[in-house]
């Protein structure tokens, strides 16, 4: 493995390498002194060109405790604005001698065309409405962690899934692992052709969320963004929450055992309830201490590797 | 040598004229003086002779839709450079569109594009005229000024927008209807493919989380338009159709004996959307390439001749302006070196068409739809000789670094293409032979 673009690039294998990892990096987190030496040495740029707070400290708190050079950048506007190309933005760091990149772009598939123009390690932080693999991974770390092996398990994902990257990594990671997925979602937010994905045997789209929630093993509710309303998505942020919404209501069809997860941010009184984000079976913050843990886990995988070849 | 072969007189020999048979075909003083056994008999002394054994001869080509970039983006492709890729790609008159900087909305600009094109001398280069002032699809631009100008504009387009306001379409309609001019439309409404949307909307671009372009975009705007068309009594014209759905509205409005006409590019003939799978942005089009099933239904309503016309589209881009991310990244293709042998391959070697269909599609149709009274003729006694020889049979790889053109964003690098143009001649004189191209000011180096 040299970057981590998509998850449809990863095996069922390989997913479960970097989950049995993040088990004994999560370890590393309960100590009083967190570092490791792995990635001494080795520099990874987080080549952020759209905003992030928490996946962006994410990786470089990972990269910290594993030793690394992390460098912060942020390429907001840099290159269409000023005339560069993104390939000459992107040159201009792996000329450095960098070992890694990890990327966020505001552009779908932007990792993807970076991976071809550079020597280093490119990590897709998150690509436009495409993919968000290292997302994708924690959460199927966080509900393995709850549920044990998601083979046969219903998992339903609820929100804005047209323009939702979290969706479409976990739905790819969550097949490979074996669950059953649902989607959910009004019919304006589901990504057009759903139904005929290729790849993507054993899972459902419904429009009632009632219906599914009493199967469900865990349920993901995705951000819904306000501004989608102006879009004429759906009518008003009311009609959403009581529709589509994790209502207090729909906390009691839940299976006693079911989870509750939430990619963040959120917000809370429309696509989630203040009830089920602070419930006890609500993983959201098990989820964001996971994420450090699958990052290290990343990060070992693609440069830890690579340098005991050398 | 020292004569111009302007002033010359050739003898085309033993060329297949349309593909429907062996012909001699005399070329004096510009124009076809005679075709078939008295071509021979009536060479004058000092006819320069040109074997033609095995070449296809088709009438010059004409391209309806052209990208040529000057004004203001000389670093794309000027007048002149474009002009040489067309000579090379066997056309003798193009259309250029109007998105210039400053805009072809007025007689000042056409006329320059007009000037620049008979200074460069490689073909004719007709400017076509905007609808709508600036492109801003507000009010109309000088339309009849520039139809009574030198450049004697006939076609207006807005094209890279959408004349999306049915007003102003109605008027643009009506008011071209005093010089027997065309509106060409870039049939997308913009509620529906924004400025962002670059993928057909389906499967893959679900998958690949780019914004859609759906299909119904261009078939809503296919179906006023025709329905303008035919209120107005005018004449429209549907630049780049794409979908399958925009072919049946086309069709029904053909059949009901609107003045419709279509276009349809190389690349929507061959290419699918499939190649976008890796987002690279060498295959970001506008309208975007779509489904297998699209491309199978507009190469039979181009053999139907529902699609009356192929034109290239040809837009270039300089290097930075597409190596962006997919959805940052510039619009457009090369085009207009490679239509001739994709049409070769996808239309003729399949056995869709036969030669004299593409002289149809690409010289005879579109000429007629732009009034061009000097271009299309075919290969006729008394016709200008603007004449284009095909080799059918010659395979070739596209190499991209090869092109006339200043720009290198060409979708078709790498592929192997079957039928090539063997030589161009516009009013007599050789403009293109092998790749190697003459205007105005040059002459040939070599015989024929």
């Amino acid at each position: 493995m040299k970057h981590l673009l998509s998850v449809a690039d990863l095996s069922r294998e390989e997913i479960l390498s970097v989950l049995d990892t993040a088990v004994s990096m999560h370890e590393v987190q309960h100590r009083d002194v967190k570092k490791l030496p792995t990635l001494r040495g080795r520099t990874i740029i987080n080549f952020f060109f759209e905003d992030s707070t928490r996946t962006r400290s994410s990786f470089e708190i990972a990269g910290k405790w594993l030793s690394a050079d992390t460098i912060n950048l942020t390429g907001k506007g840099t290159s269409v604005s000023k005339g560069e190309s993104l390939r000459d933005t992107v040159l201009t760091i792996d000329a450095m001698g960098v070992d890694m990149m990890i990327v966020r772009h505001p552009a779908s598939g932007a990792p993807m065309q970076i991976a071809d123009w550079v020597g280093c390690s490119v990590v897709n932080a998150g690509d436009g409405t495409h993919e968000h693999p290292s997302q994708a991974l924690l959460d199927a770390y966080s509900m393995r962690r709850a549920l044990g092996d998601l083979e046969g398990r219903h998992v339903v994902i609820v929100g804005d899934l047209t323009h939702s990257r979290v969706l479409r990594s976990n739905l790819l990671c969550l097949q490979r692992l074996g669950a059953q997925v649902t989607l959910v979602a009004p019919p304006t937010l589901m990504p057009s052709g759903i139904d005929t994905w290729s790849g993507t045997d054993g899972f459902a789209t419904s429009y009632d969320l009632d219906a599914v929630l009493p199967t469900a093993d865990a349920v993901m509710m995705l951000r819904v963004q306000r501004e989608r309303m102006s879009g004429g998505y759906f009518p008003t942020a009311k009609e959403y929450a009581v529709t589509y919404g994790l209502t207090k209501r729909r906390l009691g069809l839940l299976q006693d055992h079911a989870v509750i997860c939430h990619p963040g941010p959120m917000n809370r009184g429309l696509e989630i309830s203040a009830d089920a984000a602070d419930a006890a079976r609500s993983l959201v913050l098990d989820q964001v201490s996971a994420g450090v843990a699958v990052r290290m886990s990343i990060l070992y995988h693609l440069l830890a590797g690579e340098g005991s070849d050398q | 040598m020292t004569a111009r072969t302007t002033t010359r007189p050739v003898l085309v020999r033993g060329a297949d004229v349309l593909g429907q048979g062996t012909q001699d075909v005399l070329v004096v003083d510009g124009r076809i003086a005679a075709v078939g056994s008295d071509a021979s008999a009536d060479a004058p002394a000092g006819t320069q002779r040109l074997s033609a054994d095995g070449l296809v001869l088709l009438p010059g080509l004409v391209d309806l839709h052209t990208h040529l970039r000057e004004p203001g983006r000389e670093d794309a492709e000027t007048v002149s450079t474009g002009s040489q890729a067309a000579a090379a790609g066997g056309f003798t008159a193009v259309f250029a569109m109007a998105n210039t900087d400053p805009v072809t909305d007025n007689t000042e600009v056409a006329e320059r594009v007009l000037d620049l094109g008979r200074r460069a001398g490689y073909v004719d280069v007709h400017p076509v005229g905007a609808v709508s002032k600036g492109l801003a699809g507000e009010e109309l631009a000088e339309i009849g000024l520039m139809a009574r100008s030198r450049a004697r504009v006939r076609v207006f387009s807005d094209d890279g927008r959408c004349v999306h306001d049915a007003r102003l379409m109605r008027r643009a309609l009506e008011y071209v209807k005093a010089f027997d001019g065309v509106v060409s439309q870039h049939s997308q409404d913009p509620r529906l493919a924004g400025a962002t949307s670059c993928c057909h909307e389906g499967e893959l671009s679900g998958r690949l989380g780019l914004p859609g372009w759906p299909a119904v975009a261009e078939e809503t705007i296919v179906a006023r338009d025709v329905m303008l068309a035919r209120h107005t009594g005018s004449r429209v014209h549907v630049a780049h159709v794409s979908t399958a759905g925009s072919v049946e509205v086309i069709r029904w409005a053909k059949g009901r004996g609107i003045d419709v006409t279509a276009e349809v590019t190389p690349h929507h003939l061959m290419l699918t959307e499939d190649l976008l799978a890796g987002y690279d942005p060498v295959y970001k089009v506008n309208p975007p390439l779509r489904p297998t099933e699209d491309a199978q239904v507009l190469q039979e309503a181009l053999a139907d001749g529902t699609i009356d016309v192929v034109a290239t589209d040809h837009a270039p881009h300089v290097r930075q302006d597409k190596e962006h991310a997919f959805v940052d990244a510039a619009f457009g293709m090369l085009g207009l070196e490679t239509a001739l042998p994709v049409v070769s391959t996808v239309m003729v070697r399949s056995g869709r068409m036969g030669w004299a269909d593409v002289a149809r599609a690409m010289s005879s149709a579109p000429a007629r739809i732009a009034r061009l009274g000097t271009q299309g003729q075919g290969v006729v006694a008394g016709a200008p000789a603007n004449l284009t020889l095909v080799d059918p049979d010659r395979q070739t790889t596209v190499d991209a670094t090869l092109s006339r053109s200043l720009s290198r964003n060409n979708p078709w690098h790498g592929r192997d293409l079957v039928g090539a143009v063997h030589l161009t001649m516009l009013r007599g004189r050789v403009t293109a032979r092998e790749g190697l191209v003459w205007g105005t000011e040059d002459v040939p180096e070599e015989e024929l």
